[in-house]
């Protein structure tokens, strides 16, 4: 995916409260925003650290209205809990793009708190985005301690 | 805050964090409010900016704190969400009356769909019926400015002013341009020193006083009305004449995607309403629709003017919020079922939360549970099932006495009301002084859940745990001292996890007893044990460091406040 597109693209991170659905999702508006992208981000905090079912939408594009994806207009579903995945897949839009933890080669990963990290290097695939930006980015949301493994599970995703 | 910057300078702000970084630059000298989803953010990120941010114990009080520093000229901001209002209308609606001699915003976030809330009440019919101006912000931009214009409004006409959040604008990001760098503290902007200027007659609202006041408020709006008409924040985006939409907050974003080709009247300031806009815009297009959230009450009000436009279908879309697939449904008239959507899995109370084991002991003992609201909320749900109402804040005492007046003596004695620490301080200590005033005949039992933080709202301080908002020590409130000072002379304290079998015993005891007793049942949230852990280390020994230290040796003069030497 290159320069600025003119419809939104439409990014939906899924699983429950504590799986790092919201952490995953500010991760990457954060990424595409720093490119110079128009980005909203929209989900519902509240009851997200209960263990229920969290949704975090973003959309970038050059020009983004309703920050809350269109019902079916997901273009990249990332789910970050196995049993969340046949509950949200309604979203993704005919040709979109699933990615669930079955993507990351089990028993790889440093950690399993680092899931969203992984999914994010997998997601990161399919954007031009710059690899230091991605980088910088898991610097900046988490602690120090916490980057080796992430620099880790990032590779994982987006090179295995 | 760190929010994300991109090359050119903008920032990627929350609703909340628009607000709290606006309210920075406009010189706020003082937030108050009480959390709730999905307002809890403002005061957190004013604080974090530097800015002087407080919790009071209830939205009533912070309205009051609020209106006192109004009163002495300052720039105050205050915050709640929807349900909040309610307790603070009664400031509400005769503050407006008085009006204010500084700046004085306050924030409503309403929750359209109940993301976390008890009703999806609509704040504009507190606009209108407190006669309060209400902007309603679109977007974390829009937060940003229009809280600027808020203060200016408020300060022209000397009037508190309603700035209406939702869920949706609140916790959705979007990019900010600030009209001062990020780290910029209390940019010059013209704030008054604050300062006493008396005026009895304009602030001690007695009939004699009130009359005029009354009168003197329908002037300020006319005025203000007038105000809207010719340079207030709203905008007539030209496109197509066949449709026309006339809509507010966060549905303006929603309908620009659903119909892009159609005309818009977007109300930024939309209490009192511009109706000569409203009127001109609805004559220049063929098909005129109010597209809003929950209540029809734009287009309510527009039709009661006569003005020919559409609303949604009521009977579906005045239940939830609305999104992009539900504008193009309202704007295609389409009343066929939605579809529903899929079933997530609901929060259930986290492994090791004390309040678990609290209501294992009342599901064992077959209580009749008047609950409350926070966390332990969730135990109505399977498979714990132990709680039987709830409904506002504090209504767990009034409920659980009022069983037990009529119920016959046996189902009396099953019934147990239960709070949280921060809901019994905000709305259940009325409660404990009328168990306490007009005690039922089998008496009552009423148990404190302590587990020292707002959990529910993501674990924000109250009286009770001994810290301000921003983690400084003050004073703590005793839930014990407190009963007992009401009356009530059965006042246990135990720990529901190590001591269950214990709480099983003396809760049975209770029971059997026709008198009133509390139980405070005290064990730390477990996402908020390991800080409040560090901040009892700390505290102890801040403690221990004070005590070794050998009393001042100079003179009573001297000011320093410690004993005087030698």
């Amino acid at each position: 995916m290159s320069a600025t597109p003119i419809s939104p693209i439409n990014v939906r991170f899924a699983g429950l409260g504590g799986t790092g659905v919201i952490r995953a999702s500010d991760i990457f508006a954060d990424v595409a925003f720093r490119q110079g992208h128009t980005v909203k981000k929209a989900e519902v905090h509240g009851m997200s650290q209960r263990g229920g079912s969290v949704q975090s939408d973003v959309r970038f594009g050059a020009e983004v209205h309703s920050p809350m994806i269109p019902d079916g207009a997901c273009d990249f579903l990332v789910v970050l809990e196995p049993t969340q995945v046949e509950v949200v897949r309604g979203g993704l839009r005919p040709g979109g793009v699933l990615l669930a933890p079955a993507d990351i080669p089990a028993g790889k990963l440093p950690t399993s708190k680092a899931l969203n990290v992984a999914l994010l290097g997998r997601l990161s695939r399919h954007f031009d985005f710059p690899e230091q930006a991605w980088r910088a980015s898991l610097r900046m949301h988490f602690n120090e301690k916490l980057h080796a493994a992430n620099n880790q599970a990032f590779d994982l995703g987006r090179n295995s | 805050m760190h929010p994300s910057q991109d090359p050119s300078g903008r920032l990627l702000l929350s609703g909340n964090e628009a607000v709290a970084l606006s309210a920075l630059h406009c010189g706020v000298a003082l937030g108050t409010g009480y959390p709730g989803t999905p307002s809890t953010e403002i005061l957190e990120g004013f604080s974090a900016l530097g800015g002087k941010a407080q919790w009071a114990p209830n939205e009533k009080v912070a309205a009051e704190v609020a209106l006192g520093a109004a009163f002495a000229r300052a720039r105050v901001l205050c915050t709640m969400k929807h349900v909040g209002l309610n307790v603070a209308a009664d400031v509400l609606f005769t503050m407006t009356y008085s009006g204010v001699d500084g700046g004085y915003v306050l924030v409503v976030a309403d929750d359209p769909g109940m993301a976390s809330s008890q009703n999806e009440q609509d704040s504009r019919r507190y606009a209108e019926a407190a006669a309060a101006p209400m902007f309603e912000p679109a977007d974390s931009q829009e937060a940003y400015d229009l809280l600027h214009t808020a203060f200016e409004v408020s300060e022209r006409w000397q009037i508190p002013v309603l700035f209406r959040l939702t869920t949706r604008v609140s916790h959705s990001k979007s990019p900010v341009t600030p009209r001062f760098p990020l780290d910029a503290l209390f940019p010059a902007t013209g704030a008054p020193q604050p300062e006493f200027v008396r005026n009895i007659a304009g602030r001690v609202m007695v009939p004699g006083h009130a009359k005029p006041a009354h009168k003197r408020l329908r002037a300020k709006l006319a005025d203000l009305q007038e105000w809207n008409e010719a340079e207030g924040p709203n905008r007539v985006e030209r496109r197509s004449a066949a449709l026309g939409v006339i809509t507010s907050g966060i549905s303006y974003h929603h309908v620009r995607e659903a119909a892009p080709d159609a005309s818009i009247l977007k109300l930024g300031l939309s209490h009192p309403l511009p109706m000569k806009t409203l009127r001109d815009f609805a004559s220049s297009v063929e098909r005129c629709v109010v597209i809003e959230e929950n209540d029809p009450w734009l287009a309510t009000t527009c039709r009661a003017a006569g003005l020919a436009v559409e609303a949604k279908d009521d009977t579906i879309f005045r239940f939830g919020e609305l999104n992009v697939d539900r504008v193009r449904r309202i704007l295609a008239h389409d009343s066929s079922p939605e579809p529903e959507p899929p079933r997530g899995r609901p929060p259930e109370l986290c492994a090791g939360c004390p309040h678990r084991s609290s209501f294992e002991v009342m599901k064992e003992l077959d209580c009749i549970v008047s609950g409350d609201i926070g966390c332990y909320t969730l135990a109505a749900l399977p498979p714990i099932a132990a709680m039987d109402m709830m409904i506002d804040m504090g209504a767990a005492v009034g409920m659980g006495l009022g069983l037990r007046h009529v119920l016959p003596r046996a189902q009396a004695k099953r019934v147990v009301s239960v709070i949280g620490d921060s809901t019994f301080l905000h709305g259940g200590l009325p409660g404990l002084v009328e168990m306490a005033y007009n005690p039922p005949e089998t008496g009552h039992v009423l148990v404190i859940l302590d587990n020292g933080t707002t959990a529910m709202t993501g674990q924000q301080e109250h009286p009770g745990t001994g810290r301000q908002l921003d983690g400084e020590a003050t004073y703590q409130v005793s839930y014990e001292g407190m009963a007992r000072a009401a009356g009530v002379t059965n006042v246990v304290t135990l720990n529901p996890i190590r001591e269950k079998a214990r709480f099983k015993e003396l809760l049975a005891e209770a029971l059997r007893k026709d008198e009133l007793t509390v139980f405070i049942a005290r064990s730390p949230c477990i996402l908020a044990a390991g800080r409040i852990a560090a901040w009892e280390k700390e505290r102890k020994a801040r403690e221990a460091a004070d005590a070794a230290t050998p009393p001042c040796a100079c003179d009573p003069d001297c000011g320093c406040g410690g004993p005087a030497g030698d």
